[in-house]
């Protein structure tokens, strides 16, 4: 009898630091895989807009503008008036994409720095919105879209904005509208009309 | 009777075997230049409130408790201190533009407004590390002046 538990205990154990052997090998896996996903958002962009560069030469398809940036956050701006969290997450996600193989060829190495630095926080506020509750995603909002207006002002918009503002939210909050009629994002039906156009923003494409 | 006594033993072991398994420490005796009680040379008595309360997650030193050593535990403090460091590390705060230094300040903000930081299961442990209301309300002045200054 004893001779069986001691086989037991010998099999459990050889087991056990095979397991642990393996685990260690997937650990160490695991960590490259997270050093890199630790790699500083400003890091990433520069990589992705390398690589956007690079598919550049045969494929125009792979590199976004700030057309595709600007439909995106209307997009997300329409998910925020409707009340509907999961809409916007899923928006806020795609935005990331769409901000990290934005591509800048066409600025000047002032504005690119500029715009890499706009796109960085920008990229960070749309990653939140994708895997946050509603009060959360209108307070990123809040800041996505100043990074929005200050993008514009280096890129230019092809359609008219209107810079919108309701003083109610969090001190006041802007954010910018295809439509001269105020529909509020950081309210919903709770308070749709609250706000004013500040500033029209006019086509310059 | 037997069964029970081949499970405990396999369970011991199990929990012998892990102990085995190393995990990355988050420790530096070095404080970067870069780090936001320096740049900001913020007031002795905020700056023990930030380092006691945020540092063991958001930089690179963590103050280890006496049971971080066994695991799974030290697995789970490492995963928390990964992520922690991931969304803000305050040792490398002065890498950050004045724009990303305003929104990680809006977050900072809303975050100890809405008691979401430090986090629950950090202060279960960490009494000490949970702000009185008088001390929320200072660090939420010092970091909104802070984030002004910036603007």
């Amino acid at each position: 009898m004893k001779k069986v538990s001691v086989t037991t205990t010998v099999l459990a154990l050889a087991f056990i630091s095979l397991t642990a052997m393996s685990c260690k090998d997937n650990k160490k896996e695991n960590m490259d895989e997270d050093m890199h996903s630790e790699m500083s958002h400003a890091e990433e962009m520069e990589h992705d807009n390398m690589d956007s560069s690079n598919h550049m030469a045969s494929n125009d398809g792979q590199r976004t503008n700030s057309k595709q940036i600007m439909a995106d956050y209307m997009a997300l701006k329409s998910a925020l008036v409707a009340t509907d969290q999961a809409a916007a997450a899923k928006v806020g996600n795609k935005m990331v994409g769409s901000l990290k193989s934005f591509d800048m060829g066409a600025y000047t190495e002032e504005q690119q720095t500029e715009l890499k630095d706009i796109i960085a926080d920008a990229t960070e506020h749309a990653e939140h919105i994708g895997e946050s509750e509603m009060a959360h995603q209108r307070g990123h909002f809040k800041t996505l879209s100043k990074d929005m207006m200050d993008i514009v002002a280096i890129t230019g918009t092809d359609a008219t904005l209107y810079q919108q503002f309701c003083p109610m939210y969090d001190g006041g909050g802007a954010w910018l509208s295809m439509e001269k009629d105020i529909k509020n994002p950081y309210f919903g039906s709770k308070m749709m009309t609250c706000g004013k156009v500040e500033k029209e923003i006019k086509s310059t494409m | 009777m037997k069964i029970f006594k081949i499970i405990a033993w396999i369970l011991l072991i199990a929990f012998v075997g892990l102990q085995f398994i190393p995990t990355e420490r988050n420790q530096s005796d070095v404080v970067p230049k870069t780090d936001f009680l320096l740049v900001n040379n913020t007031p002795q008595n905020l700056a023990t409130l930030l380092k006691t309360s945020c540092y063991d997650c958001h930089s690179n030193n963590t103050e280890y408790p006496w049971y971080n050593k066994i695991q799974p535990t030290s697995w789970y403090l490492e995963d928390h201190i990964r992520h922690g460091k991931g969304e803000f590390n305050f040792n490398l705060w002065d890498e950050l533009s004045d724009r990303r230094k305003s929104s990680k300040l809006k977050s900072i903000i809303s975050q100890i407004e809405n008691n979401e930081m430090p986090l629950e299961s950090y202060t279960l442990i960490h009494r000490d590390a949970i702000f009185s209301e008088s001390e929320k309300e200072a660090i939420i002045t010092y970091m909104t002046n802070l984030k002004e200054s910036l603007e």
